[in-house]
């Protein structure tokens, strides 16, 4: 538990290009994933059992699944007197149009800031799956005497991700002293920011009145990049299992990575739980003639045909004589009788006639949008 | 004071389900866990909420730490309200002393002042030990249709089976004109379900007056009904159709479960018009591995499944290992079943231990002598050795007190 008082921000809207297929109807926050959750609940279950209590989320488009889903904060225990879970929409002017980076999105929210009797800030995007206990980065902070701390990973860049990744220089005492946003050319293992950062409310109330005066939108670049070496800035290395979800994809892998026990077992430790909305959903159904291999199945499905290597959301049906291969089927989506998919995303709410056939490939999984009817 | 309801309900939990034997002996028998991630309380609670019932009075005695913990502050049910919600009434010293509930009237008389702090027109009162989906505001419209006094919900039973239960004889307009207490020769075949509607002006002079009568066993069906119908009170059976089972001993509770997969039983609990509610575990979804092979069964989330499952139901949070078989059983949360185990018409409550290779329970089927056949029970946190052989129809028991019962 961090012993500060410390108020959480998430920017529930990060990334949202990289998965645009997804991300069209909602959110990167609101992006589901592993069954049963969404993208939001790992990061705001993580503050929740750091013991955070006092969560604002920043949104500024298609917000609206998010606000269904995260409600009154009640399932994640936020829906508290003194502080809670704030939704925190784009506010200001109408010309003030909408925000072009995090300290523009801030510089919206400063008074709930200011408001707040918190002595830290941790800030966090939506964008990995990880269960992170945030006490480390508070300690790291705290030994190191540091004026911000960000959370980092040893971890590959693929070509396709330079474009959404920022990485971390040390100098010998451990301190950032180089910050490299969208690097072209990196080999092998690198120090990949993970997008959890950790300030004293002091210092970001006076960067997002400076960044304001001076016209500075974006805290990667305006702070962390620019003031990299008049800053203390340290470096929290986690350790443990996480996914960047940044295409399709990672989106899809991150989601089979989940079929993995050990996967399973560090992303859902019994002392940690990820929180998400209540469905009050029965519990899955297997009917006569099913058979399920390798998968994740969720409560209120129905499966009565064959299930290969997939996650299955709330409430989806299977049918029967159906042939389910390495796919995510999202909530409510009804696969009917005798069709046969393989490396299939289907959104919410998509319904597959009888008799289809729909193949996509591992490196490109084949995305049916929300709502669809094929 | 608070705002005047027109209808609250009375749900008498304080059981102690003793047919159930080694299941109830930590908790009261609302309490069992049912149907995967249900307990047997969430049906009654949900059909309140459902019916349009706001106010509900749990009236616990029996081993109620695990109900009160699981009722909570009400609001898996949505009854965390500002005006009225959910109450757990235990039993409460009074100026004038301190007395257990002696009977289901006398549990509901110990309360007169809960209720009347909402001064209903209508009080419902419900047992915490059946499973059934009911619409309790069609009763209460034909309650006042009738313009009754009390009425009682009524269900066709076989007429082999009916002396087993309370026969109402009712007139073909419904009303009743006599009550029969488990008849050895049943006049007809409608057998009360323990669901009351009364007028609660009516209802409180009863309950007063049979408090004052040293004879009375305190009882609903013993004294109050048999008082009000002497008395000629206008007194309904409204006819219900549709499912509904008493849980009390261990071959129902089997029964019930297995009803849920059973599609040609009426109990639908896929019905988002209707939806039971519960406390919900907060565990990722359930896991089937390659080895795994699961037909004709309901599994819960945080469930991890490497073996074979056939009519069976897992609860939250089971595992079970490769090579284990469970058939015709009902597994409940946090049990582990370990690699070749095999478990055949069982109930294993929370959190055992099933050893490697062990054996609990049988088929009907492979048993020579029918009659030694059973469904075999473990109570909860049962540890199995590797090998041990549980026999059909045995009782385990955590505890100092091991062994069969």
């Amino acid at each position: 538990m961090i012993s500060e008082k410390t108020l959480g921000i998430i920017f529930s809207n990060m990334h949202d290009h990289m998965l645009s297929e997804i991300t069209e109807p909602r959110t990167m926050g609101s992006v589901p994933l592993g069954g049963r959750y969404r993208l939001i609940d790992f990061v705001l279950s993580n503050m929740v059992n750091s013991g955070i209590s006092d969560v604002g989320v920043i949104t500024k488009s298609n917000y609206q699944s998010l606000i269904d889903h995260l409600g009154t904060g009640r399932e994640w225990d936020l829906t508290r007197k003194r502080g809670g879970l704030s939704i925190l929409p784009p506010f200001g002017h109408a010309s003030a149009g909408i925000y072009r980076g995090r300290l523009e999105a801030l510089s919206g929210v400063i008074s709930f800031i200011h408001h707040s009797d918190a002595k830290y800030v941790l800030m966090a995007d939506c964008d990995i799956v990880a269960n992170i206990d945030f006490t480390e980065i508070y300690k790291t902070h705290i030994e190191k005497k540091a004026d911000i701390t960000i959370a980092y990973k040893r971890d590959t860049i693929g070509d396709d991700q330079t474009a959404d990744s920022t990485v971390l220089r040390f100098d010998e005492h451990g301190m950032v002293n180089e910050v490299l946003i969208h690097p072209n050319n990196i080999q092998g293992e690198d120090n990949v920011y993970l997008n959890f950062c950790l300030i004293s409310k002091e210092l970001l109330e006076k960067e997002i009145h400076e960044g304001t005066s001076r016209n500075i939108y974006s805290f990667m670049k305006g702070v962390l990049q620019a003031k990299c070496n008049r800053l203390h800035i340290a470096g929290w290395e986690f350790k443990g299992y996480s996914k960047k979800v940044n295409s399709i994809r990672k989106y899809y892998r991150a989601n089979m990575a989940m079929l993995d026990p050990e996967v399973r077992a560090e992303l859902f430790p019994r002392e940690r739980p990820i929180y998400t909305k209540v469905r009050d959903e029965v519990p899955a159904k297997y009917g006569l003639n099913a058979q399920a291999a390798g998968s994740m199945v969720a409560d209120g499905a129905i499966i009565e045909g064959t299930l290969e290597n997939s996650i299955v959301f709330r409430g989806a049906h299977i049918g029967k004589n159906a042939v389910v291969k390495n796919c995510i089927i999202m909530q409510d989506t009804v696969v009917s009788e005798n069709v046969t998919l393989d490396h299939v995303i289907t959104d919410k709410n998509v319904v597959i006639r009888e008799g289809r056939t729909l193949v996509g490939y591992e490196t490109y999984p084949l995305v049916i949008s929300k709502n669809s009817i094929v | 004071m608070n705002i005047k309801k027109e209808w609250i309900a009375m749900l008498l939990a304080g059981g102690q389900g003793s047919r159930l034997y080694s299941l109830t002996r930590r908790l009261a028998k609302p309490a069992v866990p049912f149907g995967g991630k249900y307990r047997i309380i969430d049906f009654p609670l949900s059909n309140c909420v459902n019916s349009g019932i706001d106010t509900v009075g749990v009236l616990t005695q029996y081993q109620p730490l695990i109900l009160n913990e699981y009722i909570g502050n009400g609001q898996p049910w949505d009854l965390d309200r500002i005006n009225g919600g959910v109450f757990v009434l235990p039993p409460y010293q009074k100026s004038s002393g301190s007395d257990w509930y002696t009977g289901t009237a006398n549990a509901i008389y110990q309360n007169i002042a809960f209720i009347e702090r909402y001064d209903p027109e209508y009080v419902v009162i419900l047992s915490g030990d059946h499973i059934y989906k009911m619409d309790y505001s069609k009763m209460l419209a034909y309650h006042k249709e009738k313009d009754a006094d009390a009425t009682i919900a009524v269900i066709k039973v076989p007429m082999e089976e009916a002396s087993r239960f309370g026969i109402m004889n009712a007139y073909p307009d419904g009303k009743i004109y006599e009550f029969q207490e488990k008849p050895p020769e049943p006049k007809s075949d409608l057998a009360s379900m323990g669901i009351y509607i009364f007028t609660w002006k009516k209802l409180k002079k009863y309950l007063e007056d049979d408090e004052l009568d040293p004879i009375s066993q305190k009882d609903f069906g013993k004294n109050i009904i048999p008082a009000m119908l002497d008395a000629g009170e206008k007194m309904f059976a409204y006819p219900f159709e549709g499912y509904w089972k008493d849980v009390g001993t261990i071959d129902s509770l089997w029964e019930a479960n297995m009803d849920l997969l059973d599609p040609k039983v009426p109990l639908e609990l896929y019905d988002p018009q209707w939806k039971i509610y519960a406390r919900n575990p907060v565990m990722p979804p359930h896991y089937v591995s390659p080895s795994s092979s699961v037909q004709n069964s309901m599994i819960t989330e945080g469930c991890f499944v490497e073996g074979l499952i056939d009519f069976s139901i897992l609860f939250a949070g089971v595992t079970v290992e490769e090579g284990a078989v469970v058939r015709d059983s009902i597994v409940m949360p946090g049990t582990v079943i370990k690699k070749g185990a095999k478990v055949e018409y069982s109930i294993i409550a929370e959190n055992c231990v099933i050893g490697e290779n062990a054996r609990i329970g049988a088929r009907p089927e492979d048993i020579a002598d029918k009659d030694t056949w059973g469904v075999t029970v473990l109570g909860e946190s049962v540890e199995v050795a590797a090998g041990q052989v549980v026999p059909p129809k045995a009782m385990l028991e955590s505890g100092p007190k091991e062994g069969k019962a």
